[in-house]
């Protein structure tokens, strides 16, 4: 008996070594000292705006990004503006990846016809089995055209007078392939305010994220909330805080986003402190941010021929 | 007879890894196109970090390839690979598990060339296949440089492409790999 199993272990081994073995070689492949690796997680979000925020993605170095923003009016305004098709404010703007950390853009807005530009730079990246956040920082001016406005007698007038400044660090963290939650910590200081009421800087607070619902389809929110100069009026009428609730639709070459939203603003000033509409009583604008990319310099792995096949 | 039978084992299995006379490397290269027939677009990429080892005592290859390193000419194209098409957060990597058909033909000590067959399992999307791959084995000098072309179809490996850009996403893969070893 024992003379049996011994003959059929001696036949079965061989065997049970040749399947085995190509395994091996792979553990082998596997072993690099038994740490788990520390790799960076990818799209945290699908595009570099959450809907009006900026998110943790950035452009990829070389790539150039055509941006069409558009808000409709208000839904409230009923039949007679065909519930805001009737009118709306743009903003066109390019974005560009310089390097792998920083990503500029420039834009024009048709509302209070501002001129805005920005920088903004990765810090951190949130890594498999290390780094918990990714955080970048973004740096916005805008600029407004049009005629001045009605100043305070005796109140000179300057060009600074149209400028305003945003800063925010961007928290983001990718929980899951689902859900995506970024924090917005953020100071809008405008130049031009009536100081006798209100503060220059404005602080605000700002929660966005997103939920994927198939590979293609997310759903997507921000809100901002605002620690001072929530009572201010702009050219008399209330502002309120900015909430917008959209979804992303991915299609072969773009990502289109559409929402609604009760800010007709698209820089961070605008919209933050900006907000002159409100949920309550659905006035409240529907938009789509459409975007095009073109590849002006080419990863370095496409620059010979070589790899062209 | 019983305990001649174990130190047999014991020594056999023991002495088995110090005579196997690897190969490996860690930057080989595996590109692909997926070009729709008519597209405006190239469907292309490439990677340069694929790892492989060759024992060349029994024919045994595999080769592992991060998906995550698979380089696009465009950006956007290369997330969507990521995140619709091949899923890399769920499945990071891919992979072939497979021997050379007649590895004793190749003399692995003198330069030369070889035709060969490759027979295996590939793994990809999760989706694990039976192939079989022809490939060429070029021997020089110390290294062992091996080819192999072969045709991948998509759906075989659960890889969906979605009518709107099936005028540009084909529905084979030309797949090109070319990896130089090293003694181990």
């Amino acid at each position: 008996m024992r003379r049996i199993i011994l003959s059929v272990l001696a036949v079965a081994l061989p065997f049970a070594a040749a399947f085995a073995q190509a395994d091996k070689l792979l553990d082998e492949l596997n072993d690099d000292g038994g740490k788990a690796k520390k790799e960076p997680v990818t799209s945290t979000f699908k595009a570099t705006r959450i809907i009006n925020s900026s998110t943790v993605e950035n452009l990829a170095p070389g790539v150039l990004d055509f941006r069409i923003l558009h808000r409709f009016g208000r839904v409230s305004d009923g039949v007679d503006n065909f519930y805001g098709f009737d009118n709306a404010t743009t903003r066109i703007g390019l974005d560009y990846g310089v390097t792998k950390w920083l990503m500029v853009g420039l834009g024009h807005n048709t509302l209070f016809k501002a001129n805005d530009g920005f920088a903004k730079v990765k810090l951190l990246t949130q890594k498999k089995n290390g780094t918990p956040l990714s955080i970048s920082y973004f740096a916005g001016i805008s600029v407004d055209g049009g005629a001045a406005p009605k100043l305070p007698p005796g109140m000179d007038w300057y060009f600074t007078h149209r400028m305003a400044y945003a800063h925010q660090l961007l928290l983001a963290r990718k929980f899951s392939n689902r859900l995506s939650l970024q924090l917005m910590p953020t100071v809008i200081h405008q130049n031009l305010v009536d100081s006798t009421k209100w503060s220059n800087t404005t602080i605000g607070l700002g929660v966005g994220g997103r939920i994927k619902v198939s590979n293609r389809v997310a759903i997507t929110g921000e809100y901002y909330f605002r620690g001072n100069n929530s009572d201010m009026l702009l050219s008399g009428a209330t502002t309120y805080n900015s909430l917008s609730i959209g979804c992303d639709i991915e299609t072969g070459g773009h990502v289109f986003q559409l929402f609604f939203t009760n800010s007709n603003g698209m820089t961070e000033r605008s919209f933050v402190t900006q907000t002159t509409d409100t949920w309550e009583k659905g006035r409240i604008h529907f938009g789509f941010n459409i975007s095009r990319v073109f590849t002006v310099v080419k990863p370095k792995e496409f620059r010979s021929t070589k790899n062209n096949w | 007879m019983k305990r001649l039978f174990v130190i047999a084992a014991a020594a056999i299995l023991s002495a088995a890894p110090t005579f196997a006379q690897k190969f490996s490397t860690r930057t080989a290269k595996i590109s692909f196109d997926a070009t729709a027939p008519g597209s405006p677009e190239d469907i292309t990429a490439v990677n340069n970090e694929v790892a492989s080892i060759l024992d060349a005592k029994t024919g045994d290859v595999v080769f592992q390839a991060p998906i995550k390193s698979f380089k696009f000419k465009r950006a956007l194209m290369q997330e969507h690979f990521n995140e619709n098409y091949l899923e890399s957060d769920t499945y990071p990597k891919s992979d072939f598990r497979g021997t050379i058909a007649n590895v004793s033909s190749v003399n692995f000590s003198k330069d030369g060339t070889y035709e060969t067959k490759v027979s295996g399992k590939l793994t990809m999307h999760g989706v694990t296949k039976e192939v079989t791959v022809p490939g060429t084995i070029v021997v020089k000098g110390a290294s062992v440089i091996m080819k192999a072309t072969f045709n991948v179809l998509l759906a075989d490996y659960k890889v969906n492409v979605p009518g709107v850009v099936s005028d540009k996403v084909g529905k084979e893969a030309k797949v090109q790999l070319e990896a130089t070893l090293a003694q181990k």
